[in-house]
């Protein structure tokens, strides 16, 4: 049986840069087939050449065995290719029929097309499981839900290879495990499945066989139950990467930041974060784990300084932070620095030179140059050191923030932070977007910094993370605290648990 | 106020709401579609002068519709071409599309006929006359189009695809649809409406070009489509309302209010704008243009 999906010998360069070079790619019909490989090296390019975004410079593209020309995303659609974006190709303010209709019409008026929709789309949903409003405004629909509606368009058009880019980055874990679901029940009906990913554990958990892409070449394709995640890790990187970074007891020190009843209500008047208490000790990491959106975010916030707190009180290093202090600039001179969860919206300018967002917050220090002035070439040759130090690539400080990968600017944010000698540091979703190989780098220092002695608050929503961090882990759910682990006397079901509201009590 | 003012003051009301209500469905249809369109003024003026030239040229009040029609729709592919062709600035476009308009119009205007830019005065069949109620052809034609504009849009493949590629181009190039396509296509459909309005000016309710005639009715236009949301039939009545407070305008000329004097026109003539800025910021909520408007469409990685 010829594979569904050949691509022989593609090429593909935007300008100087070779995003593709002489690639290779098999998928055999009826299987999940994983694409793994750090940001920039390829997969989306070669994933947009099958799905006609980009036409290939060279090389040739088979599916079902024959040869076809793939220069439109019509074409894509008329070989039975369907797409499932990361950033979702939805219409927010239509409806799911209108969204699954859009294309694909069936005629000039939408009436007569609109009964052929509703009645496939049920069909679908019982085939599948794929259960949905059709009548619902999308804009109004979970992210999880509005995921099945770009898969329901895929296959509402006869796709028969199904490409998924990143689909589990917006998800929670609950959703994610429905969509390995819905994957291998696609499988089971014959439908062949790639899927994009940097996360191994997936690629582990639900595919066949797997292709490691580095700098736009295929380095290697394998079969899943053949491989390990430190094997891929080193394919995609091209060194060895220590999936979890060693790090030895120590006893914890003094208490150095003490949060007590801590509550927080938004403007909105929805209460975010109830009655917090905890304390983070000289020398430890203590992880939050928990399902995006349930007060965490808000939680580092309140701490920073940066919302305000309806009741509580914070201790910083021994004394009580009164209220007038209680403001981002001032808990910053006290000690307690911020590597703020959403980098480009809160820890950079993403329009700014590296120079400039890497004195953000701080450029009121007198050593940046002469009263009012800051000393451009001073600021230049500093991060240029620090560049150096956190292995920042390219080594850059004039170019613009933008410009970098994500795992470049949150190196850039850390050394901002970190070179500020923090008491405490809080840090939100370290490694959000960031590839491997910094993943890597980022852990070591984090540990470095608990090491010499600093307290460190980490929220993450990557539970590994958490686990192979924290020397203690919080649970939260709906705001509240809901259970406090040893990472070693825990496993991710017991903390699944708490993070879904089970706590001991009620347990 | 006995009756026939106020049958006075709504038939004048009907009258002056019409070239805004056709400049109000072409900025619609253009902005639906993710083109922001400042230059309705513009267009409307330099059709409006196409029309009465023609009108006087060929002595037809329909010629004058067609010479205006296809004026403001190459105007209007300007427009486009600049935006989405070329990826440029839009309100940029939109404004020198309102300056050359008007520059345009008053020179050649002086150059073919001498008279400080107007063209002779029209008469006749140079003229749309009234054909029921005493309104003319333009003015059912463009009623018209206010339930043809909703029909089209909410019931059919195209107005369907022109209202996602105005949310999300990339939806729409994705599903294998044309972006470019599609805008265009709103572009010269708004070119169109705009060209009747601007015949409306100078063919149907005037007996002639003057310079500049168009005053200001594109923008308030912008304002009409802003309060309606970007949906036709509140464009319907959006722009009857702003044109009865002109009626009111004119009817309120010259009126003496004890203890203050007379009203100054200036503030009635505000009164459009005012209403958009306090109804807008209170009794009806915010207005959500749609998503991908003035943005230029780039296929990204």
């Amino acid at each position: 049986m010829s594979p569904a999906i050949e691509l022989i010998a593609i090429n593909k360069s935007f300008g100087t840069v070779h995003a593709n070079r002489d690639v290779n790619l098999r998928v055999e019909r009826g299987t999940i087939h994983g694409i793994v490989g750090e940001n920039g090296a390829g997969k989306s390019t070669l994933m947009s050449i099958l799905y006609g975004f980009y036409e290939a410079d060279s090389g040739e593209i088979r599916v079902n065995g024959a040869p076809v020309r793939i220069r439109s995303s019509n074409d894509a659609i008329q070989a039975g290719i369907g797409m499932v974006h990361q950033h979702f190709m939805l219409v927010e303010p239509l409806t799911v029929v209108e969204n699954v209709m859009l294309g694909a019409e069936g005629g000039a008026m939408l009436r007569a097309g609109e009964a052929k929709v509703r009645k496939e789309l049920a069909r679908l949903a019982q085939d599948y499981g794929l259960d949905i409003d059709v009548d619902a405004t999308v804009g109004d629909l979970s992210v999880g839900l509005q995921q099945r509606v770009e898969i329901l368009k895929a296959l509402y058009r006869g796709a028969d290879i199904l490409i998924l880019d990143e689909p589990t980055a917006v998800l929670t874990p609950a959703e994610a495990d429905a969509l390995f679901e819905l994957l291998r029940s696609l499988k089971a009906q014959g439908k062949t499945v790639i899927l994009i990913t940097h996360k191994l554990r997936e690629i582990m958990a639900v595919t066949d066989r797997v292709s490691v892409m580095r700098r736009g070449e295929m380095v290697a394709t394998v079969e899943t139950a053949d491989t390990s995640p430190p094997e891929l890790a080193e394919l995609m990187v091209g060194r060895r990467v220590l999936l979890r970074v060693e790090k030895t007891a120590r006893a914890p020190g003094a208490p150095v930041l003490d949060v007590r009843n801590l509550s927080v209500v938004d403007t909105r008047g929805v209460r975010r974060v109830a009655d917090a208490t905890f304390t983070v000790h000289a020398g430890e990491i203590v992880g939050v784990a928990g399902v995006a959106g349930n007060g965490q975010s808000e939680l580092l916030e309140a701490i920073a300084g940066m919302r305000p707190l309806s009741l509580g009180s914070i201790r910083l290093g021994g004394r009580d932070i009164p209220l007038s202090q209680h403001n981002p600039h001032r808990m910053r001179e006290l000690g307690l620095l911020h590597v703020p969860e959403d980098r480009l919206r809160m820890g950079l300018v993403p329009a700014f030179s590296a120079f400039e967002s890497a004195i953000l917050g701080f450029s009121d220090e007198p050593h940046l140059g002469p009263g009012p002035l800051l000393d451009h070439d001073r600021l230049i040759a500093d991060l240029a050191k620090k560049m150096e130090q956190y292995d920042v690539r390219p080594p850059a400080p004039r170019l613009k923030t933008s410009n970098f990968s994500g795992g470049n600017q949150q190196k850039i944010v850390l050394a901002r932070e970190i070179e500020r000698n923090p008491k405490v540091l809080l840090v939100g979703q370290p490694t959000r977007g960031v590839d491997i190989g910094a993943i890597e780098f980022i852990h070591r220092r984090l540990i470095g910094l608990r090491d010499a002695g600093v307290g460190i608050l980490l929220v993450s929503v990557e539970l590994d993370e958490i686990m192979h961090l924290s020397d203690r882990i919080l649970t939260m759910c709906g705001g509240r605290i809901t259970g406090e682990r040893k990472p070693d006397e825990t496993s991710e079901q017991d903390l699944g648990l708490l993070m879904a509201g089970v706590t001991d009590e009620a347990a | 106020m006995d009756l026939g003012i106020i049958a006075t003051v709504l038939d004048s009301a009907l009258r002056l709401s019409i070239p805004l209500l056709a400049a109000c469905l072409a900025g619609l249809w253009s902005e639906r579609s993710g083109v922001v369109d400042i230059g309705l003024e513009g267009k409307m003026l330099v059709s409006a002068f196409a029309a009465a030239a023609a009108a006087y040229a060929f002595g037809s009040a329909w010629i004058g519709l067609a010479s205006g029609i296809i004026a403001s729709v190459a105007f209007g592919l300007v427009h486009g071409f600049a935006s989405i062709s070329q990826r440029g600035n839009q309100i940029v476009s939109g404004v020198a599309i309102n300056m050359l308009a008007a520059g345009l119009t008053a020179i050649v205007g002086n150059a073919w006929y001498g008279q400080g830019g107007r063209t002779p005065p029209l008469e006749g069949v140079q003229r749309f006359d009234g054909i029921l109620l005493g309104h003319s052809a333009l003015v059912y034609i463009v009623l018209l189009a206010v339930p043809l504009t909703w029909f089209v849009l909410g019931r059919t493949r195209f107005g369907l695809r022109l209202r996602a590629v105005g949310e999300n181009p990339a939806a729409v190039d994705t599903a294998g649809i044309s972006v470019t396509g599609l805008r265009y296509a709103a572009v010269i459909i708004g070119g169109i409406l705009c060209g009747i309005g601007g015949t409306y000016l100078s063919v149907g309710q005037a007996a002639g070009f003057l310079p500049n005639m168009t005053a200001g009715r594109g923008f308030i236009a912008l304002a009409a489509l802003i309060f309606a949301k970007w949906r036709a039939w509140p464009a319907l009545g959006a722009c009857f309302l702003f044109g009865l407070l002109d009626a009111i305008a004119n009817q309120l000329q010259g009126l003496f209010i004890p203890g203050i004097g007379e009203v100054p026109v200036q503030a009635i003539q505000a009164l459009p704008y005012l209403m958009t800025v306090i109804l807008l910021a209170g009794v009806i909520g915010k207005a959500i243009p749609p998503r991908a408007a003035g943005v230029p469409y780039v296929k990204e990685r």
